[in-house]
């Protein structure tokens, strides 16, 4: 007597991918805007970064039912941060939020791959990358979605520390400047783009600064 | 029941003997590869004064392009050309030296056990196109006549029909004998249809609505072109597993002009000005050099070989 194994999953896959590096007094948020489903295409226009406070911004591939249930049990969380403190949430309280919001759903996960960037409460720009459940660390940089794989190396030899065998442990490449940091963010999509059919049609770029935020946009390729 | 299964005297033909392992691999976790409608979008219509074959030239291995510029129209005779779907859409293997990594282009993440069930299919498809191609010059040797599009339909579909569905080509054929152009579909499991325009692929369905709204009998060379490009590029922007670039064949009586990459509409849409440097990172920490064998010099005026 064989197991019976469920033939409806309440899973899809969207599709897309995210970006974010973290810089000395700024921080660059992106994600391309396709939405799709099996070989289809349901939307070249839809956003799936969103602005939770100043200087917290979400950027999460993945399913986007579950994105955007997750979206707004956030952004609830915290309105009642603000009247219970009487203050904006910083990025790293945001951060562990998230974790803890995942984790609840431990066992009935929220199929989203996220990752949050911002300012933290000294002006650097940080990145916070999460797996679906909730686990997440700080990083200077990442990228989730379905051009993940092609873009993290790309980034790693960019950003990282030339060798890890070398004696004394040396820092990572001399630090990006902001226009730097788009420039590279616009090559990561326009090649990832190239090789992964569920990315691309347009690129939104946020930037996020001292001065507040910036958003941009660039075309990819719509085939 | 099994009883009477099992006294039933062999079928012949195929021996299934590595299905019942399969299925035990299934049960156990391991993803079986299906043959979906595969990553392509080809298409031939019948104009005027013969036939137009288009194809896209997107080859993908799951959701990674392989190869974004491949080429999937084939030479089957002088007037007789075949788009190909799945496996059969890669023409490096067929027409060069074929490599393991072009044995997923039917856009299935192939584990390794399933690789030699895979290169028995590969292999075969990949002889496939370039044997009935053989056959073909052959029978024009033979009977020193030009081949007919019939002729290549029948070879094709006996060969497909005869490996029941495991040989896994969606074609178009066409081309123009000496009875007039013709265009045919071919499934892989050796049935054919005769259609005055047909589609096959992922993004068929794309490329036939534009067909369906479109196509009109006589239609002219410039026309027909149009909307073969119209059809391809439908297929390029509303199927993930299309893209990239058109190619078109246009076969009249007497003379064929094969336009590879006639159309380009996907660009890349940005290069950066600087460009980037990728510095050795990897550093040589140390050196050591070991002779396997020691070496012999050979002096010139040794004696002379005796008798």
């Amino acid at each position: 007597m064989t197991k019976q194994q469920a033939n409806w999953s309440p899973y899809d896959n969207n599709g897309g991918t995210c970006v974010a590096i973290a810089g000395t007094d700024y921080c660059v948020i992106a994600a391309d805007t396709r939405m799709s489903s099996g070989y289809n295409i349901l939307t070249r226009d839809y956003s799936k970064i969103i602005q939770l406070v100043d200087t917290s911004v979400l950027a999460s591939s993945g399913f986007q039912a579950d994105v955007r249930a997750l979206q707004k049990v956030l952004a609830a969380k915290h309105l009642q941060y603000q009247y219970q403190h009487n203050k904006q949430m910083s990025c790293p309280a945001m951060a562990q939020l998230l974790s803890n919001t995942l984790y609840y759903k431990r066992f009935f996960p929220y199929y989203a791959f996220n990752v949050l960037g911002g300012l933290d409460r000294e002006g650097k720009g940080c990145v916070f990358t999460y797996d679906a459940v909730g686990s997440y660390e700080r990083v200077g940089y990442s990228s989730q979605g379905s051009g993940s794989t092609l873009i993290t190396p790309f980034l790693d030899n960019q950003l990282k520390s030339p060798g890890p065998l070398l004696l004394p442990a040396r820092d990572a490449v001399t630090p990006l400047s902001e226009s730097e940091a788009i420039d590279l963010v616009k090559t990561c999509f326009a090649s990832a783009t190239e090789r992964d059919i569920y990315t691309g049609d347009k690129l939104e770029i946020l930037i996020l600064n001292a001065s507040g935020t910036r958003v941009e946009y660039m075309e990819l390729r719509k085939d | 029941m099994i009883r009477e299964a099992m006294e039933m005297p062999p079928k012949g033909g195929f021996s299934f003997d590595l299905c019942k392992r399969n299925d035990m691999l299934v049960k156990k976790g391991l993803k079986e590869p299906s043959f979906l409608k595969t990553g392509t979008t080809i298409v031939g219509l019948i104009f005027k004064d013969g036939v137009i074959l288009g194809a896209d030239t997107r080859a993908t291995e799951g959701p990674i392009v392989a190869d974004k510029n491949c080429e999937k129209i084939h030479y089957m005779a002088p007037n007789i050309y075949c788009c190909g779907a799945g496996t059969a859409a890669d023409t490096e293997a067929v027409t060069g030296t074929h490599n393991f990594c072009s044995l997923s282009r039917c856009n299935q993440h192939v584990p390794f056990y399933f690789i030699c069930l895979f290169s028995a299919n590969f292999i075969l498809q990949w002889l496939f196109l370039d044997m009935v191609s053989s056959q073909l010059k052959l029978h024009r040797y033979h009977t020193g006549r030009e081949s007919r599009v019939v002729t290549a339909l029948s070879l094709l579909k006996s060969h497909l029909f005869s490996y029941q569905g495991y040989v896994s080509a969606a074609l178009v054929l066409g081309g123009v004998d000496v009875t007039g152009p013709h265009l045919h579909t071919i499934y892989p499991h050796g049935s054919t249809d005769t259609l005055p325009f047909a589609t096959m692929g992922s993004g068929s369905l794309a490329a036939m609505a534009v067909f369906e709204s479109k196509y009109r009998e006589g239609l002219t060379r410039d026309e027909g072109v149009k909307l073969v490009s119209e059809a391809i590029c439908s297929g390029i922007f509303n199927d993930l597993g299309s893209g990239s670039n058109v190619d078109i064949c246009v076969i009249t009586q007497g003379e064929k002009e094969y336009l590879r990459n006639h159309m380009l509409p996907n660009p890349r849409t940005y290069i950066s000005e600087k460009g980037y440097s990728f510095s050795k990172k990897t550093e040589v920490l140390r050196t050591k050099i070991t002779p396997l064998r020691e070496m012999v010099e050979v002096i010139e005026g040794g004696d002379a070989m005796e008798e």
